[in-house]
């Protein structure tokens, strides 16, 4: 039983997400597995990366040009929407100038690439120098799409930033308009410090760095949508607190305390919301709703346990969230002024939603077949709101929680115990490209920037 | 007898035998007119002015120009000394009557009942805090698998604990725990679940709302970190503590 399902993006009529179902979850009896394909409607394009060539000598330049060629290569290979041509294909002259690019060479088999990226680094007075350029080799003019160039303080941080910058510009004129995330931000909660603090890294890992000293317990990493602010849960002296931490200022920032304990804060992707769940009206957590400074704060919800609200980011009119009112945690959907309350699923233990950024799908974090003897396997799962179709993302066993969608849908970063202890790991939405970002102390609760 | 004491009865009998050898020498001239009567003065002191019962106390006293001293009726030396022991608080009296007239001193001995000898004290246990007490009485209570009911035994526990909680006045807060196999938010929402599961129990029982605080550890604050049963089970629990 085969079935596809197409997402639009409303604006452009290219395939965003081709959602394949090789099995139905309803049948019982039918394997469930059901992939995700990313693509743009057509074939992904084959991309060649010959390395960017050293343009003088200085002894700054074949160090920084290392970097960069590394980075620039895992950038479009995480992308998901590029076939890249393997380097043992490669003709043996590579350019460095659209002078030396010859087309043919490329676009014939075996490279057979579609587009080849390349261009030339030079460290000159302690500035870093690149100029980089994206051609279409398989049309007969082999017309230019894309000429760069970037000036930057010669530092292996400067040069990885610049092939983020450059690999999203390749990124967003190849892939359907939509930016690339080479320069967005995870958050997450990190043991590393000796207790659960608020640390950030690059999307592909990098650049490890501890942001909050709270020095109790930080939880649930919640960055705001312009990137300026991060809420979090805070453990104070008697209560759990929603607390603001300013990364322009560096410290963390007043917000309004509320009786009772109140945690897994979350934003509406205009700025203008926080929702929250709290104690402080019945004893139990309920979800609340709040301006963004944390002022008019009102109840949405009336659950038993209810908790991890996240609204649709696309259009911010309904919230997702957890609530034990039945027993066991279900996922539930109301409109955001708590009316026409929805429960998503029905058994098992389902925690975590996380809303895509065009507002179609919800991961989840699920002990499907939860029962007496059968704890402790939980895996991220994606639900097509619409038709409530339900697609298995990991398979690989152990603890699975936390799924967080990166700004361009096409990936989702998750903790995963699957290795002993909690770490942060990414994957495409298709399931492919599995890539552990974190290996020191016990990381845990990602959350990928708005952008 | 303390030393300024028998220094002045020295400097007072040096002075008597002076006015009686100088009163000898002067019978012998032609007698001349009577010289006025001398002022009549008395003192009288105890010593110590405090006693128990049993014991003593010296009573001293001295008098100048008096022919006719009583201490309390019963007739002394001008000056002298005597060891009294009595029973109770007493007021002694001396009289002295002389020419001149009459004077009074008085001393008072108090009397204080004598002390029982303490018997050896029973051994007692070292007092234990406050806290010791609190956590004698309160203790953990435990949960099924992600469920927020008591149980019987917790439910049982609960009502004892309230009777303490209430004659002495605590203030008790309540600490919901989780084992750590569940979602970390979701187990916030249940240990807050727990908490108020033995908060709603304890207001049964007759305990104030303003008494009792709740909050939910989740599973940050695991008693152990063993993946087995017994673990899981140590770490499902409320846990209670005396707010100061």
């Amino acid at each position: 039983m085969v079935k596809e399902k197409r997402i639009g993006t409303g604006k452009s009529s290219l395939l965003l997400l081709g959602v394949m179902l090789l099995g139905s979850f309803l049948s019982a009896a039918a394997q469930d597995r059901i992939k995700i394909e990313l693509n743009m409607g057509q074939e992904r394009p084959r991309i060649a990366v010959p390395d960017f060539k050293g343009a003088n000598g200085d002894p700054q330049t074949a160090p920084l040009n290392t970097v960069f060629n590394q980075v620039l290569w895992n950038d479009l290979d995480n992308a998901g929407i590029f076939d890249l041509v393997a380097k043992s294909f490669y003709p043996s002259q590579t350019p460095g100038q659209p002078a030396e690019l010859q087309a043919k060479a490329w676009g014939d088999p075996p490279p057979n690439a579609g587009v080849i990226t390349f261009g030339n680094l030079g460290v000159n007075n302690g500035k870093v120098d690149v100029q980089g350029w994206l051609y279409d080799v398989k049309n007969p003019g082999a017309p230019q799409i894309l000429g760069k160039q970037y000036k930057e303080d010669a530092t292996p941080d400067m040069a990885r930033t610049i092939a983020h910058r450059f690999a999203d510009e390749i990124i967003a004129r190849l892939g359907s308009g939509i930016a690339g995330i080479a320069e967005s931000q995870i958050y997450f909660v990190s043991t590393r410090s000796g207790n659960k603090e608020i640390w950030s890294m690059d999307y592909d890992g990098a650049n490890q760095k501890q942001i909050t000293k709270l020095g109790s317990i930080a939880l649930s990493p919640r960055i705001s949508p312009d990137g300026s602010r991060l809420a979090f849960s805070g453990l104070a002296k008697d209560s759990w607190q929603i607390m603001m931490y300013s990364l322009e200022l560096g410290r963390t920032v007043a917000f309004p305390r509320n009786a009772g304990d109140n945690f897994s804060p979350a934003w509406a992707s205009d700025g203008t919301k926080i929702a929250f769940a709290s104690t402080v009206h019945s004893g139990l957590s309920e979800i609340f709703v709040a301006d963004a400074n944390g002022a008019g704060a009102r109840r949405l919800s009336t659950g038993k346990g209810d908790v991890s609200p996240v609204f649709n980011p696309k259009t911010n009119g309904q919230i997702a969230w957890v609530s034990g009112r039945t027993g066991l945690p279900q996922i539930y959907v109301m409109d955001a002024d708590g009316s026409n309350v929805q429960k998503m699923t029905d058994q098992g233990y389902a925690v975590s939603p996380a809303w895509s950024p065009n507002g179609l799908l919800l991961a989840f974090a699920w002990v499907r077949n939860y029962g007496p003897g059968v704890l402790g396997g939980s895996d991220i799962y994606l639900m097509d709101i619409a038709s409530r179709q339900i697609i298995q993302l990991t398979h690989d066993g152990g603890r699975n929680d936390f799924p967080s969608w990166s700004p361009d849908g096409r990936h989702i970063v998750f903790q995963s115990n699957r290795t002993g202890n909690e770490q942060i790991w990414s994957v495409l939405a298709d399931g492919t490209h599995l890539q552990q970002l974190t290996r020191q102390g016990r990381n845990s609760q990602p959350n990928w920037s708005f952008k | 007898m303390n030393k300024s004491t028998s220094n002045r009865i020295v400097v007072l009998g040096v002075l008597a035998f002076l006015l009686v050898a100088s009163g000898c020498k002067k019978k012998q001239p032609a007698p001349p007119p009577p010289p006025p009567p001398k002022a009549v003065s008395a003192t009288l002191s105890a010593n110590p002015t405090s006693i128990e019962a049993g014991q003593s106390s010296t009573l001293t006293w001295s008098t100048e120009n008096a022919t006719d001293v009583a201490l309390d009726g019963n007739k002394v030396d001008p000056s002298g000394s005597q060891t009294v022991s009595p029973t109770q608080t007493t007021t002694y009296h001396l009289t002295a009557k002389g020419a001149a007239g009459t004077q009074e001193a008085t001393a008072q001995v108090s009397v204080t009942p004598k002390a029982t000898p303490t018997p050896t004290p029973a051994p007692t246990p070292p007092p234990i805090t406050e806290d010791q007490l609190f956590a004698q009485t309160v203790k953990d209570i435990y949960f099924d698998y992600d469920k927020a009911d008591l149980r019987p035994d917790a439910q049982q526990a609960l009502a004892q604990a309230a009777q303490v909680i209430k004659q002495k006045g605590w203030k008790v807060q309540i600490e919901g725990n989780c084992d750590d196999r569940g979602s970390t938010e979701y187990n916030l929402a249940l240990g807050e679940r727990r908490a108020d599961s033995a908060k709603q129990a304890l207001i049964r029982n007759g305990i104030s709302a303003d008494a009792l605080k709740t909050i939910s550890y989740g599973k940050e604050k695991p008693q152990c970190t063993d993946q087995n049963e017994d673990c899981w089970q140590k770490n499902r629990r409320d846990h209670f503590s005396l707010l100061h």
